[in-house]
């Protein structure tokens, strides 16, 4: 068992915190107060060849896997830029798992270096507002019509609609009812994003101001045959694929976002005097502090093992969703504290501390509940009786 | 040609450097090391003399422990093309570091060798002028601009009150300045070649090089701790606290 960081990943650390550092919490505090996509941190990684961290090397990635794109989130979340920089970028590394797993030589060229060189981005149109995480309900229709589908429909919680060139879209090809198994019957396309088709309408919300979040509207959309992935009606396995690594990758975010909280209020304490001595020096400052560490390190070492089982081709569900339930809950505690730590000037925009705190709640509630994931754990590891 | 660029391990210039508890040197155990930041800039510079055409090779070299191999990955990842390590644990002076290196030019016949002006860790500003004398070549150091002119090389020396333009004919020894560019951050694609990229490792010895330390450490001590300010209430306050306790008037 070896937990130390090879010379190849620190080299990699070391690359994505001088990008990240280039920006500074400045940009990231306008970027939260005035909106916009961080463009310049997306091309920033793309130029470096980030963005194709665990694409294949055929198609211009670097052919890494879950375990190094993991390691590059926690640096970019953690460098200062939170989620406002890991969401930015976050659909573009494992997204299009299935394409890389399921998709033709031709569609793999056709669709995999734009994305990789950031000259095209991607948003994930799965969610609908009236299935939330039932996944198999999906509603939105896409019908065959000779050589193309059309699709009417409604997605929600769509992250970067307002500026993606393209769309992987999970659609029901197979009304449910005619479908042989309950999880049959979609299928899954990767898509050019043809706004005169389709209608973005943008969800004002608690934080992460920088990376859209919308409701979609699509009337009409044709998509030519060669944009389905895999065989039509198995959409929704090959989706599941992406499923583990996203949670490695938003456990590591939500990690590398409460090490940066730690770090801050550990500065802080350590600066501000209060009674003649820091108040980084009273325990009642330095225990919550030293617990929230505690509790991140744990996380993200479960993140760890559950990228590397993923990267080693084991069974990786129960470890993923437990390093997301757990560096999301432990993420959150440390932005709170980190609040606290910096009193009436924590709650204070210049102080960042509480911009954290709004984007900790993100990988708390995305990509699925923690109730859920208790349920997954006490179902598939416990083997108690399935409660929903 | 052949470029060949010398870097150092040393305290990353991040870290705040801690001296030995027995003032014997600086703390370096489980301290982060990165490569001398004139060094990045020396093969920044070297990288963009091959994207030119104007170099075939870029070879680098490290003096140092069996780590310092991490930084030869790093100029490669950055674009050097290969990297020779002389392993050596324990101090090397500048003096044996020119040797060494003065052993390497005359194995691989480079006809430049671009040097960081100095190292972060102890400023000697020594090893690279030092190279030039033992190999008998011309010097430009502190270079803030290089230009090859037929076989020889203009550059721009960053001087007090001004910039100095020097001709060096080939082969030469240059000294990177901090202006002489921006060093580059190591791409994705250029880390993984970089593992690929062979590193030969040499012993002193074997370049017949003695690196016995010339010099002694007497002590090594952290700067006197500064006092805090003190406000004072009138110019003329000022002055008597100037003239009787500061003695600076």
């Amino acid at each position: 068992m070896d937990f130390a960081l090879t010379p190849q990943h620190e080299a990699l650390q070391e690359a994505i915190g001088r990008i990240c550092a280039d920006l500074g919490d400045e940009y990231w505090l306008m970027r939260d107060r005035q909106g916009g996509f961080p463009t310049e941190l997306h091309q920033a990684l793309a130029k470096g060849g980030w963005l194709g961290v665990c694409m294949p090397e055929d198609v211009g990635g670097a052919g890494l896997g879950i375990t190094e794109a993991a390691l590059m989130m926690q640096t970019i979340a953690q460098s200062g830029a939170g989620m406002s920089g890991a969401s930015a970028i976050h659909m573009n590394i494992f997204g299009l798992q299935p394409v890389v797993v399921f998709g033709t030589g031709e569609q793999k060229q056709r669709m995999l270096p734009p994305l990789i060189e950031g000259r095209e981005r991607a948003c994930f149109a799965v969610t609908e507002p009236n299935t939330g995480l039932d996944t198999t309900q999906l509603k939105t229709r896409a019908e065959r019509r000779g050589g193309r589908y059309v699709v009417h429909g409604q997605k929600v919680w769509i992250s970067t609609a307002q500026v993606a060139e393209k769309m992987l879209l999970l659609a029901r090809t197979t009304p449910a009812e005619q479908a042989r198994k309950r999880t049959e019957g979609l299928s899954l396309f990767y898509t050019d994003f043809d706004r005169s088709r389709i209608e973005v309408r943008e969800i004002e919300k608690m934080g992460r101001k920088a990376v859209d979040s919308n409701q979609v509207f699509i009337d009409g959309l044709e998509i030519p045959l060669e944009d389905r992935i895999g065989e039509e009606g198995q959409g929704f396995r090959y989706i599941l694929h992406g499923m583990n690594p996203e949670r490695i990758l938003i456990a590591a975010e939500a990690a590398g976002l409460g090490h940066l909280a730690v770090s801050r209020a550990a500065a802080y304490a350590k600066e501000r005097v209060v009674f003649g001595r820091p108040i980084g020096q009273n325990q009642a400052i330095q225990h919550p502090l030293a617990e929230c560490w505690m509790e991140l390190e744990a996380a993200r070492l479960m993140t760890m093992n559950a990228a590397w089982r993923y990267d080693s081709g084991l069974e990786c569900g129960a470890q993923a969703n437990a390093a997301k339930y757990l560096a999301a809950e432990a993420g959150f505690k440390a932005c709170q504290q980190a609040v606290m730590t910096h009193g009436g000037f924590g709650y204070a925009k210049e102080y960042h501390v509480e911009r954290y705190l709004r984007e900790s709640m993100i990988p708390r509630i995305a990509p699925v509940s923690p109730q859920l994931i208790l349920s997954f754990v006490a179902e598939r590891v416990l083997g108690l009786p399935k409660s929903y | 040609m052949k470029v060949l660029v010398p870097v150092k391990r040393v305290v990353d210039y991040n870290v705040k450097v801690r001296v030995k508890a027995d003032g014997s040197g600086v703390e370096t155990a489980n301290v982060k090391m990165s490569m001398n930041p004139f060094d990045e800039i020396a093969v920044e510079e070297a990288v963009r003399l091959k994207e030119k055409g104007v170099a075939e090779e870029i070879v680098a070299v490290s003096c140092g422990p069996n780590a310092a191999q991490e930084q030869l990955r790093t100029a490669l990842a950055m674009g050097a093309d290969r990297g020779i390590l002389v392993e050596h644990d324990g101090v090397l002076e500048p003096l044996a570091v020119a040797k060494l290196l003065k052993a390497i030019v005359g194995k691989e016949g480079p006809a430049l060798v671009i040097l960081g002006k100095q190292a972060i860790d102890d400023d000697m500003s020594a090893t690279g002028q030092m190279l030039a004398a033992l190999l008998g070549w011309g010097q430009g150091t502190f270079a803030s601009r290089i230009e090859k002119e037929g076989d020889a090389l203009k550059v721009t020396r960053e001087v007090d009150g001004g910039l100095e333009t020097v001709s060096v004919k080939l082969p030469a020894i240059v000294t990177a300045d901090l202006r002489l560019n921006e060093p580059r951050y190591a791409s994705l694609p250029n880390i993984m070649k970089a593992r690929k990229k062979p590193i030969e490792t040499v012993k002193p010895a074997d370049l017949g090089v003695d690196v016995t330390p010339r010099l002694r450490v007497l002590k090594v001590e952290e700067p006197a701790k500064r006092q805090a300010g003190r406000k004072v209430g009138s110019v003329e306050e000022l002055v008597a606290v100037l003239r009787n306790e500061a003695k600076v008037i």
